[in-house]
């Protein structure tokens, strides 16, 4: 009972902390290049306003335009009430496992591809194509930290890999830090950080996740912006949950558990999110055919991490 | 009683279009009976697999002097019988309108019942003589049916090569089963199951096997003819060559290798992981860069049966190691593979079909916004699409699924090959699913999505409510099948429970609607649960939007970064959404090269942009072979042209050398 109640906590904790998150890279990036920036909530007014604004629909736009948007939104909320955040006692932890987490966050890829392509605009099949190509690469290699986690932890559920850490049963291994790298690559691929993609380019031939939505507007681009927000803490919380799972609350934990579970969490996302802005800061973007050496290394790591197992010691 | 008199049924329908084949309807009439008898023989295979009558045999006294014919439906053979006739029935029931568009149909419905036969009898065949005869009504009916439309050049060369590589095939099936008679000549399987097969004799049984059932599925490097040969069919009959076709192949495979052939080393299962590895990655390589939708279906077929091939390596593979629990599993997630594929691919070359019938194109670049003018089509096609890319919650991610599961487990073997070689399987399986989405995202988008590129996609009109239908049945078949995975394998565990000796189920941990393979802590997925939480989201994200937003829309030209293009031809096109994936993978396997041809300044003739691709299987592997046979030709050639003294002496020597041979024969 309790699982459905933490349960019900994280969905609506996901969705609140989403924008804050956001906020917060978009203030420190701003305060790192020297610019005074919008206030770290500024992501919720932008929210709300979007949603009082009509929105626009191309004549030659079919269903799917109008649909993506929220599929897309419901499929990534969906994966990021999964993932462990403060504690693993939640009601959905067997429901999906990292490999059905990947294939869920494919749900809102390909769903957004195709609106980039349903209105038939040169810039929306750009997008498209090259988010395709990105993820060709990323989810592979995602699936490989999967498998070296599966490997050292015996399992692929998040929860089981929280309880295996926080066991003590597992040492400094060179796997576990070849996966951690992995994971990190894929994950400025997946929610398309500098250097991969920027966030904030437009009208740039180097866009990639802004040229797919370039022709939402109003309540249809605010579900497409809360769907990045809502990935990226999920990113956050899911490399927090594998590879720093300290603080977080266990079944049977009562509320002071849960409490420091909680602080835990945001001290994770904090230090995250701080270290996210600061790495976009210092790096600059590549060119989109280099994307292919940055993502083939990122999977040529995950495949070590699995070998490796077999060659090195744990400390 | 019922699948016989069926079985029996599908030849006379066969006679009887050769006989009324001028009336219009008879063609109708013959699909309806052909509907009748799929699904006849479906509920006889459900009744089976109920395990109401056990393992039926039947003995029919025809066939060679010493041999009659053994007849025998196991679990194995009711799962296939389910996927065959599922598939054939609605391939029948969408033939009726759609065989009516077709000019060369005189020349497709005789054949068809017979093709259906000999799928359905190589299934019950208790025999190898009855087994390659079917087998060989498999390919031969298939056979006229690509080449009914003849007089397209290309439709004769995929028939020749086709051709070709089904006597290959048989070609290896018969020593195969030949080695497992033995000497005794005894051809029932029965007594195929008792023999001790090591050694030699073992060894090329597998090797015979795997080419001959590998060529008809379409293993890399023995896939040549079917991206050819699929796509020449009328789309009914390329829906059942690559959907169901190619499981009969498999079927094969799993009777004889997991059946018939008592121990196979865990070596073959090894090397068929990796050539299913290998062919899933080339298969969607080569799926991602067609332009025909069709080929790129074919292509997708291949790939999948790459998947296939790999679980039921992996499952040779634990077998062999007496991890029978592993080994029923990955023989579980491979079958459920088997069963999504048939489904999907019958769904996507159905849809290819209705979108040519509405068109007449088949290429996707003449296309697009096809979803508006076909709604119900378009988005049954798209069911397919997200099933074919592995997406949740459909039926193909969980298959996929379980193959990743259960790959996960292989490590624990103690091969070192398998501990080093199961991870790079792995991420080749995995890339081979990550660009599957890519390819049908591209698929959908450019023929379905955008604005119509020729003056055929923006008239189109939709299809007949018939072959409407067979696509929502499909369509709702890959949402049920994935959505209660949990049903679906322990039906499976029941099929693969003589097969590998144990009694397993997938759930047993936490019960109904939760897949736990191995055990609830090593991993698990919920299909039912993530669709019930996942409509609950989804409303209340509809729910918050239009309680606290506006729900005006306004309806305005497409804002393309402030670009006005009215022309439909700048919208991306297949080659070029495929231009990124071509440089990353194309390079390499393809050797893709892309060259720009500007013209000099004050030339107004238009620049060009070409590429240039081999296929590195037909000019690396068949090439070559094309060139020795043409060498050893050559040389032969040159003795059609020796004098008539040349002649007697060559009869001389070969008689000379013929009685050395006794004479050193009789000395030993």
């Amino acid at each position: 009972m309790t699982a459905v109640v933490w349960q019900i906590v994280q969905i609506v904790l996901v969705l609140a902390t989403a924008p804050l998150v956001t906020g917060w890279v978009r203030w420190v990036k701003a305060r790192l290049n020297g610019r005074r920036g919008a206030p770290p909530w500024q992501p919720y007014r932008d929210f709300y306003r979007l949603l009082q604004k009509e929105a626009v629909v191309a004549h030659s736009a079919s269903w799917i335009f109008r649909a993506a948007p929220y599929i897309t939104f419901a499929s990534v909320w969906l994966a990021a009430c999964i993932v462990p955040t403060f504690t693993t006692n939640i009601f959905l932890a067997p429901a999906a496992d990292l490999i059905a987490l990947v294939a869920l966050l494919a749900i809102g890829r390909f769903w957004t591809a195709l609106a980039g392509m349903d209105v038939g605009t040169a810039f929306g099949g750009l997008g498209a194509s090259r988010e395709m190509m990105i993820a060709s690469l990323a989810e592979p290699a995602m699936l490989m930290v999967t498998f070296s986690l599966s490997l050292v932890a015996g399992t692929t559920q998040p929860a089981q890999i929280v309880v295996f850490v926080l066991g003590g049963n597992v040492g400094i291994e060179v796997s576990l830090g070849l996966a951690l790298a992995a994971m990190l690559m894929v994950a400025i691929a997946e929610n398309g950080r500098i250097p991969i993609d920027n966030p904030a380019t437009h009208l740039e031939l180097t866009m990639v996740h802004e040229a797919m939505v370039l022709e939402y507007s109003g309540r249809h681009l605010a579900m497409i912006e809360a769907a990045q927000m809502v990935r990226l803490t999920l990113f956050m919380a899911l490399i927090a949950c594998l590879f720093a799972p300290w603080g977080m609350a266990m079944p049977g934990a009562g509320l002071p558990g849960i409490l420091v579970g909680m602080a835990a969490f945001a001290a994770k996302l904090f230090i995250l999110a701080t270290a996210l802005a600061w790495f976009e800061t210092v790096i600059a973007k590549m060119r989109v055919f280099r994307y292919s050496d940055f993502l083939g290394g990122a999977l040529l790591l995950g495949l070590l991490a699995t070998i490796f197992l077999y060659v090195s010691e744990a400390v | 009683m019922l699948i016989a008199s069926a079985l029996l049924s599908l030849p006379l329908l066969s006679l009887f279009i050769i006989a009324f084949g001028r009336w219009e309807r008879a063609h109708a009439v013959a699909y309806a009976g052909c509907f009748i008898a799929c699904v006849s023989l479906f509920s006889g295979g459900l009744e089976h697999l109920g395990g109401v009558w056990g393992a039926p045999n039947l003995v029919l006294p025809f066939g060679l002097p010493w041999l009659k014919a053994h007849f025998r439906i196991d679990n194995l053979s009711a799962l296939f019988l389910l996927v065959i006739n599922f598939s054939g029935a609605i391939a029948s029931a969408y033939a009726i309108g759609y065989s009516e568009h077709l000019h060369e149909r005189r020349r497709v419905t005789p054949f068809y019942p017979l093709f259906l036969f000999g799928m359905n009898t190589v299934l019950v065949a208790d025999d190898a003589f009855v087994f390659l005869v079917a087998w060989e009504f498999m390919s031969l009916a298939s056979w006229l049916m690509v080449l009914a439309d003849h007089e397209k050049p290309d439709n004769r060369r995929a028939a020749a090569v086709y051709l070709m590589m089904a006597v290959f095939g048989t070609f290896c099936l018969l020593p195969a089963l030949g080695l497992m008679a033995g000497a005794g000549g005894d051809y029932t399987f029965a007594a195929m199951r008792l023999k001790d097969l090591s050694g030699v004799t073992g060894f090329l049984v597998v090797l015979l096997t795997l080419l001959g059932t590998g060529s008809k599925a379409g293993l890399v490097p023995l896939h040549v003819w079917l991206p050819l040969a699929h796509p020449a069919a009328p789309s009914h009959v390329s829906a059942l060559m690559s959907g169901v076709m190619t499981k009969v192949a498999l079927y094969g495979l799993i009777r004889i290798l997991f059946d018939l052939h008592g121990d196979v080393g865990w070596q073959w299962g090894a090397a068929m992981m990796v050539v299913g590895g290998i062919t899933a990655v080339m298969g969607v390589l080569y799926a991602v860069m067609q332009d025909d939708i069709k080929t790129l279906l074919a292509y997708s077929t291949v790939e999948n049966v790459g998947v296939v091939v790999i679980g039921l390596g992996l499952a040779i593979a634990f077998k062999a190691d007496g991890e029978n629990l592993l080994a029923a599993l990955a023989l579980v997630a491979g079958l459920y593979h088997i069963v999504n594929h048939s489904v999907f691919k019958s769904l996507l070359f159905l849809g290819a079909g209705a979108v040519i019938t509405a068109t007449g194109k088949r290429s996707i670049s003449q296309l697009g916004g096809l979803l508006n003018r076909l709604p119900v089509t378009g988005a049954a096609f798209l069911v397919g699409a997200a099933a074919a890319s592995s997406l949740p919650p459909l039926n193909g991610f969980v298959s996929e699924w379980l193959i990743l599961q259960t790959l996960f487990k292989g490590p624990g073997l103690p091969h070192w090959a398998m501990k080093f070689g199961v991870p790079v399987v792995g991420a080749l399986l995995a890339l081979a699913a990550a660009l599957a989405a890519a390819c049908f995202v591209r698929a959908y988008g450019i023929a379905f999505l955008g604005r119509p590129r020729t003056d055929a996609a923006r008239q189109a009109g939709e299809v007949t409510f018939g072959m409407r239908a067979s696509l929502v049945v499909l369509a709702g078949a890959c949402v049920v099948l994935g959505v209660i995975p949990v049903t679906v394998t322990d039906a499976l565990s029941h099929v693969v429970q003589p097969l590998t000796g144990v009694s397993f189920k997938v759930s047993a941990d936490l019960g109904w609607p939760w897949l736990s393979p191995v055990s609830s802590n090593r991993g698990s997925y919920s299909g039912t649960v993530l669709v019930m939480v996942g409509l609950a989201l989804f409303g209340a994200v509809i729910l918050l939007v239009h309680r606290f937003g506006t729900e005006a829309v306004r309806r305005a030209d497409a804002w393309d970064c402030g670009h006005r293009e009215d022309i439909p031809q700048t919208q991306y096109t297949g080659p070029s959404f495929a231009q990124p994936i071509r440089r990353v993978f194309g390079g390499t396997v393809f050797r893709a090269r892309e060259s720009v041809v500007m013209p000099p300044p004050g030339d107004d003739s238009p620049a060009r942009h070409t590429v240039s691709m081999i296929d590195p299987v037909w000019d690396g592997v068949y090439g070559r072979i094309g060139g020795i046979v043409n060498w050893a030709a050559d040389l032969v050639n040159r003795l059609q042209y020796l004098t008539v003294r040349g002649y007697l002496l060559m009869m001389f020597c070969t008689l000379v050398f013929m009685l050395l041979v006794v004479a050193v024969r009789q000395q030993s």
